[in-house]
């Protein structure tokens, strides 16, 4: 196994506010199926984490596991100096919006955001006075009556929000909430969601297999792939510096480059330019947005190469071309949309984009 | 399309059959019942509404129609009481023995319904297994006689036969039930008992009614019961109907019961149907 070194970003969010829930070397097996190997975690108070990861990546268990609905086999979990993983899930005050929103279909509206309150023994006028608060917060006053059948799917997703946060947690958790939604009402949700998050001030611990989702929302991302975390880092940190070649593949879109280190030259195929990185075989990764129609004053320090254009797709901005130099190299580059390009080209790109990544294939 | 002739071949029979075997039997027992027997043992095709008059009026007819309704509710509370938590462990708490219980309870349904009544009988009569055991370990010094022949056998022997029809459509509706509701609910801070009085409890009613539907009318009109093991204090009005059709070759009379009764069961069936509507929400 690789050992894993503590990413930078989880540094600084741990030091500069404090940590509200840690996930401490939680693992868990179904029989012999290995699910979470060993997860360490900490979410700091008032971040918006996501944990992002295929589907079997563990993401959902991992969730479960605060949430309660699931035991760990081993590990702890501990939210304010207490531990979190001895309670059952209605002593914890940690609630979730579930991927299908779970709404008592007996109830109305009203009654499903103030089920909460109503169980705890709240006053009917302090429920009546919370209730409609949480409806309007989630622009669904005008329901209150309704049965979460005689509601759309984005309203029913507004409800499950108002019902979990109408018990003010000090932890949210959301498991693929947005997943039933068709595309133009979930990045309106995303957007609605951050906000909701901003203004409440409450972690968030959001799981999605979809990594746009993730980059847009989150403060920090944590991959997991497998039931092991991959990276936990910033969406902006994660993306220009991913840890390793999965995750420069699952995060947008990257070229790997397999490179030979000889006394501080990198040879791959027939490029080749200096650098620091230590003597042996070496994975970069170059984004294809950081490689460029070579201008026709060089830039010093650039590397050049000319390639053959084997295939374009046309992103509306953007364009992606496939490059096959006369090595059998293939790059993706991202480049203007241009109805011209063809044939061969020349293109560059600054080596200190090419980063290495440590290889995930061979952990 | 389908053929003229394939239409015909899966209509008609069924057609057929639910005129010959209902609704000819039907309008004919609503003839009978504003007939007349004659004193010479004949039925005279004249109209009235003696039969109806006689029911209400008669002691021993009106009196075995409320007992009979008394003996069915008797078994319809035990059956859900017993039918309930059952169905509610398997769906709940059975875990991967869910199918082997499931058998368990669905295997007494092959047994003849007679071979369980007179089982009763032997666990039940002065001589039974029950007053046998009880003496010997010095309980009681002389069989009970209540036991047997007594409307307490008619209700214990229904409600054996009868739970599992009560707890099948319970079970059904407690399959039904998303689990995700109930982690919703314990994820809101409630207690497994609160999960269960407001979540659980309410999304199962329509299971309820139909098992408690059943269970009532299935042994409102139950007569087997009754006559094994039932004696004189346990007679129901299906033991008159009978007799009244035999023996005492008054058809009118047994016909307006039957009516009666007919008239009851639909309507009782109808308003249940009514309410498991209401509640249910998918």
């Amino acid at each position: 196994m690789l050992t894993r070194e503590q990413p930078v970003a989880a540094l600084e969010a741990s030091a500069t506010s404090s940590t509200l829930l840690d996930i401490h070397k939680i693992a868990k097996s179904f029989g012999k199926n290995v699910v979470l190997r060993g997860i360490s975690l900490q979410v700091a108070e008032g971040e918006f984490l996501t944990i992002l990861g295929e589907s079997g990546s563990g993401k959902t268990t991992l969730l479960r596991i605060i949430a309660g609905f699931e035991s760990a086999t081993s590990g702890e979990l501990w939210m304010g100096g207490e531990r979190l993983d001895r309670l059952p899930p209605y002593k914890r005050r940690v609630n979730t919006v579930f991927q299908h929103y779970a709404l008592f279909p007996h109830l109305t509206v009203e009654q499903n955001v103030g089920y909460g309150l109503r169980v705890a023994k709240h006053s009917a006028s302090e429920i009546d006075a919370q209730v409609e608060q949480a409806l309007a917060r989630v622009k669904m006053t005008a329901y209150a009556k309704a049965k979460p059948s005689k509601i759309s799917g984005g309203q029913q997703q507004r409800v499950a929000l108002a019902r979990a946060l109408v018990k003010r947690p000090q932890l949210l958790l959301l498991d693929e909430p947005l997943s039933a939604l068709d595309a133009n009402l979930r990045r309106q949700m995303q957007l609605e969601l951050k906000s909701l998050q901003r203004e409440v001030g409450i972690s968030f611990v959001f799981v999605t297999h979809d990594q746009d989702e993730a980059m847009v929302m989150s403060d920090r991302i944590a991959l997991l792939r497998a039931g092991e975390l991959e990276q936990v880092a910033t969406p902006r940190e994660i993306y220009s510096r991913p840890a390793t070649s999965y995750a420069a593949q699952f995060i947008g879109h990257t070229n790997l480059l397999r490179a030979d280190v000889r006394d501080g030259v990198v040879h791959c195929g027939s490029l080749f330019w200096t650098s620091q990185l230590p003597d042996g075989s070496a994975l970069l990764s170059l984004r294809p947005e950081n490689i460029e129609v070579a201008a026709p004053s060089s830039v010093p320090g650039n590397v050049r190469f000319r390639g053959k254009l084997r295939h374009k797709a046309f992103h509306g901005a953007s364009e992606l071309l496939q490059i096959e130099c006369t090595d059998g190299l293939l790059f993706s580059v991202r480049t203007e949309a241009r109805s011209d390009w063809q044939g061969e080209l020349e293109f560059e790109f600054d080596p200190a984009d090419a980063f290495p990544v440590r290889n995930s294939e061979a952990a | 399309m389908f053929s003229r002739a394939y239409r015909a071949v899966v209509t008609v029979p069924p057609l057929l059959w639910v005129t010959v075997f209902l609704l000819i039997p039907y309008a004919l027992m609503f003839c009978y019942s504003f007939w007349m027997v004659s004193t010479s043992q004949t039925i005279v095709h004249s109209w009235s509404l003696a039969n109806y008059r006689q029911l209400l009026t008669v002691d021993v007819y009106w009196q075995t129609l409320l007992r009979s309704m008394w003996i069915a509710a008797r078994v319809m509370l035990f059956s859900l009481l017993l039918g309930y938590p059952l169905a509610y462990f398997l769906s709940f708490y059975a875990g991967a023995k869910k199918d082997l219980f499931y058998q368990l309870v669905i295997i007494p349904l092959w047994v003849s319904y007679l071979v369980r009544a007179y089982a009763w009988k032997t666990i039940l009569g002065s001589d039974g297994v029950l007053n046998t055991l009880l003496q010997y370990v010095h309980l009681t010094k002389h069989p009970l006689e209540f036991l047997l022949y007594s409307p307490f056998a008619v209700v214990l022997t229904l409600t054996h036969i009868y739970t599992p029809f009560t707890f099948l459509p319970i079970y059904a509706s407690l399959e039904h039930i998303p689990r995700n509701l109930v982690e919703a609910s314990s994820d809101l801070g409630a207690s497994p008992a609160q999960t269960f009085w407001r979540v659980i409890f309410p999304l199962s009613i329509p299971g309820v009614l139909a098992g408690a539907t059943f269970a009532f009318v299935l042994s409102l009109g139950d007569f087997l019961a009754p006559l094994l093991l039932g004696g004189p204090s346990g007679i129901m009005i299906s033991n008159i109907v009978v007799s009244l059709f035999g023996a005492a070759y008054n058809w009118p009379l047994g016909a307006a019961i039957s009516l009666c009764m007919l008239v009851l069961v639909v309507s009782l069936l109808f308003v249940s149907e009514r309410l498991e509507k209401k509640w249910s929400f998918s």
